[in-house]
């Protein structure tokens, strides 16, 4: 006699339970969405909020013209070919370097210990603040090796902030290609280097690209490290050799914000100048995202 | 011609294998010269260089600290009681006060009677302390020096007084600066963890493929914005919102500094506690669902257990972020080095510091050195926190059998 009902009875807690089951999962889902957005929302404000009111001042002039009176008008020529000028230098260095060192980390040394300390200390390096560097900058380069607040300075300096970059992209682009490939290159009769460098190296190369796009987006945006080292508030002549002062992009945004001759007047250069960095890392994006899709079609080809 | 491409290999062998120590020697390169500069100024006298301090014959003080003689010559100390000596009066006198006490014609042409000036009052005030250049030290008085004490490592980390350009004596109290940091640190990492861990949940475990791919490049954009823009965009619209939004007198504040780094820090906390997510073992989840879990009931009792200590390392590496980041909080928290009472004060960080005044030190200077010993500090407390990072990783790794 009892037992059907007893039967209903469970059926309904169970519904009951799994309805608060779903209704809870329906909070939560809603919760973590309405965040994400937050997060989405956040970037789209900054990069909006900028493009509304820096586009306006973006024009040939603007671009190709240097600052005039008090850094209130004119251009920002000067602040692009410096920051071009830094980019370019501290590539020289760092990419070269960067990209052998992560050959060595993914095709040379086995896992063990040595690998462990050096991903740890490349790590480490990845997380010193960029002031630190600037500090570094300025003891070794500026004073020590006595180049002066110079390109040359604030390149080496951007150099080796930038290097695990390179080399952790270098490696991840790398350790993606197929290991079958290199035992065939072995079975041929091929050496390592024969190897790395005709076999495994063309194949990682857009993902290795892809690190020297992002390093060349990292070290145009940076301020504190060539704050001392290269550097220069203004100047109305282009550098001239490697042992110049140049002024930079970043640094002029800075300058212009907060100890510009005038504030208020200098505003449209700033958010002319904020604009301009803002394309160029959405262009860095752009390009990586890029390099990356004709990996991936690649790779779905294989 | 096979020996010739042996010694190819061998000889390129080499060179990789020194680029891979390449980032080891970065890392000790700066550590060296960092200590090298920074240490330096544990040896220095606070006061400013080639300048004495000289009391009068009576005065019994030999040895005064860096605090007393700032608040000496600020009309904060005005008895010599306070700093142990007898009741008299404190004369603050620094060289260029000269003029108030001797005419031009007293003075001599080019100043040639200064010496002899400043004896003369260093011996007619017994309440007088003076700061003079050494080169104007009198041929004979009265008087005696006073020592100060040297800037020691407890005074530069418990010090609460940062004043780097007080005459006649600085005052390097790195504490103000270190609590600044920690206060807005603090702050930044309460608002970013729970952003970025409900985006990365958000993006591993229940966006569509489609929607990932859209929210993906929007956290890269977000790192690769330049923290000068950063810095201006704060200045320009969440200085003014602050201000508003609490009614204050100036909107630079702990809590601009803050909003912005934990923005800042949201794309290194996705992005590590994504990976962290994803790694869960798919049989996990399975065997959760398979029980008739829902999948948030997965998502809490499997999914996040599963990836904390990796969720850890993610919340550790934001703050390392965090702390050392540089133009966007010297832009926005108006930087003033007083120990902070609350997040709605203006404050200053250790990196801020660095980047704000190492332009005005004089170089080799006990000031640059200072800076440096502020820069040894930061690089010591973000080398420890990414050493726990690491440490929480390789743990993480032990632990699944990888």
């Amino acid at each position: 006699m009892n037992a059907p009902a007893k039967q209903v009875q469970l059926s309904e807690l169970f519904k009951a339970a799994s309805a608060r089951k779903r209704r809870q999962q329906r909070i939560a889902f809603a919760l973590l969405r309405g965040l994400t957005v937050i997060v989405a929302l956040l970037l789209l404000i900054i990069v909006g909020y900028i493009t509304v009111k820096g586009l306006p001042s973006l024009s040939w002039e603007f671009l190709t013209g240097s600052p005039k009176n008090g850094m209130t008008e004119g251009g920002i020529f000067p602040a692009i070919v410096g920051t071009l000028c830094l980019a370019a230098g501290s590539m020289i260095f760092a990419f070269p370097v960067g990209v052998m060192a992560g050959i060595y980390l993914s095709e040379y040394v086995s896992n063990g210990p040595i690998k462990q300390f050096i991903r740890i200390m490349t790590n480490n390096l990845a997380g010193v603040p960029s002031v630190v560097f600037g500090l570094f900058g300025m003891s070794l380069f500026v004073n020590g090796l006595d180049f002066g607040s110079s390109i040359l300075a604030g390149s080496l300096t951007l150099a080796i902030m930038v290097l695990p970059v390179i080399i952790r992209t270098t490696e991840e682009a790398l350790k993606a290609v197929d290991p079958s490939h290199r035992m065939a290159s072995y079975a041929l009769g091929a050496s390592r280097w024969q190897t790395t460098r005709r076999v495994v190296l063309p194949q990682a190369m857009p993902g290795i690209l892809t690190g020297f796009v992002l390093a060349v987006g990292r070290v145009s945006g940076e301020t504190a490290p060539i704050l001392f080292t290269a550097a220069a508030y203004f100047l109305t002549r282009l550098p001239e050799s490697i042992f110049d002062q140049v002024m930079a992009l970043p640094y002029h945004l800075y300058v212009l914000a907060t100890s510009g001759t005038d504030i208020e007047k200098s505003q449209p250069a700033a958010f002319g100048t904020a604009m301009v960095l803002i394309l160029l890392v959405l262009m860095m994006n752009l390009l990586t995202s890029l390099l990356r899709n004709r990996l991936n079609r690649k790779a779905g080809i294989k | 011609m096979k020996l010739l491409r042996k010694l190819a290999e061998k000889l390129m062998e080499s060179l990789l294998t020194l680029s891979g120590a390449v980032t080891t020697a970065a890392v000790v390169l700066i550590f060296a010269y960092l200590f090298r500069e920074g240490l330096g100024v544990f040896s220095e006298s606070p006061v400013e260089s080639r300048v004495v301090l000289a009391v009068h014959g009576s005065n019994p003080v030999k040895q005064l600290n860096a605090d007393v003689i700032r608040k000496m010559y600020d009309g904060q100390i005005t008895n010599w009681k306070e700093a142990g000596g007898s009741d008299v009066e404190v004369v603050p006198f620094y060289q260029s006060d000269i003029t108030k006490y001797f005419s031009d014609s007293a003075l001599g042409p080019e100043f040639a009677n200064l010496p002899q000036c400043i004896g003369q009052l260093i011996d007619s005030m017994p309440g007088i302390i003076a700061a003079f250049d050494t080169s104007y030290t009198p041929a004979k008085f009265a008087g005696h020096y006073v020592q100060t004490d040297q800037v020691s490592l407890i005074s530069f980390l418990s010090g609460r007084n940062w004043y780097p350009t007080a005459k006649p004596a600085a005052q390097y109290g790195a504490l103000p600066l270190l609590l600044g940091s920690l206060w807005v640190c603090i702050a930044a990492i309460l608002i970013a963890l729970p952003l970025g861990l409900a985006a990365a949940i958000y993006i591993s475990e229940i966006a569509q493929p489609r929607v990932r791919r859209i929210l993906k490049p929007m956290v890269e954009l977000l790192a690769g914005i330049p923290s000068v823009v950063y810095g201006f965009f704060g200045l320009m619209v969440v200085v003014p919102a602050i201000q508003r939004i609490f009614n204050l007198e100036v909107g630079e504040t702990g809590l601009a500094g803050s909003v912005l780094l934990a923005i800042m820090a949201l794309p290194a906390i996705i992005s590590v506690s994504e990976d962290a997510l994803r790694s869960t073992p798919r049989e996990m989840k399975e065997a959760s669902l398979a029980l008739g879990a829902t999948q948030w009931q997965t998502i809490w009792r499997v999914v996040l257990p599963w990836s904390s200590s990796g969720i850890a390392a993610a919340a550790v590496l934001g703050i390392g972020r965090a702390v050392g980041e540089t133009m966007a909080v010297l832009m926005v928290t108006g930087n003033a080095a007083v120990i902070p009472h609350s997040l709605l004060e203006p404050v200053r960080t250790l990196p801020a510091t660095i980047a704000g005044e190492l332009g005005e030190a004089a170089q080799g200077g006990t000031h640059s050195k200072a800076l440096f010993a502020l820069g040894c500090l930061l690089f010591l407390i973000t080398l420890t926190f990414n050493l726990l990072v690491e440490y929480l990783v390789i743990r993480r790794r032990r632990a699944a059998g990888l």
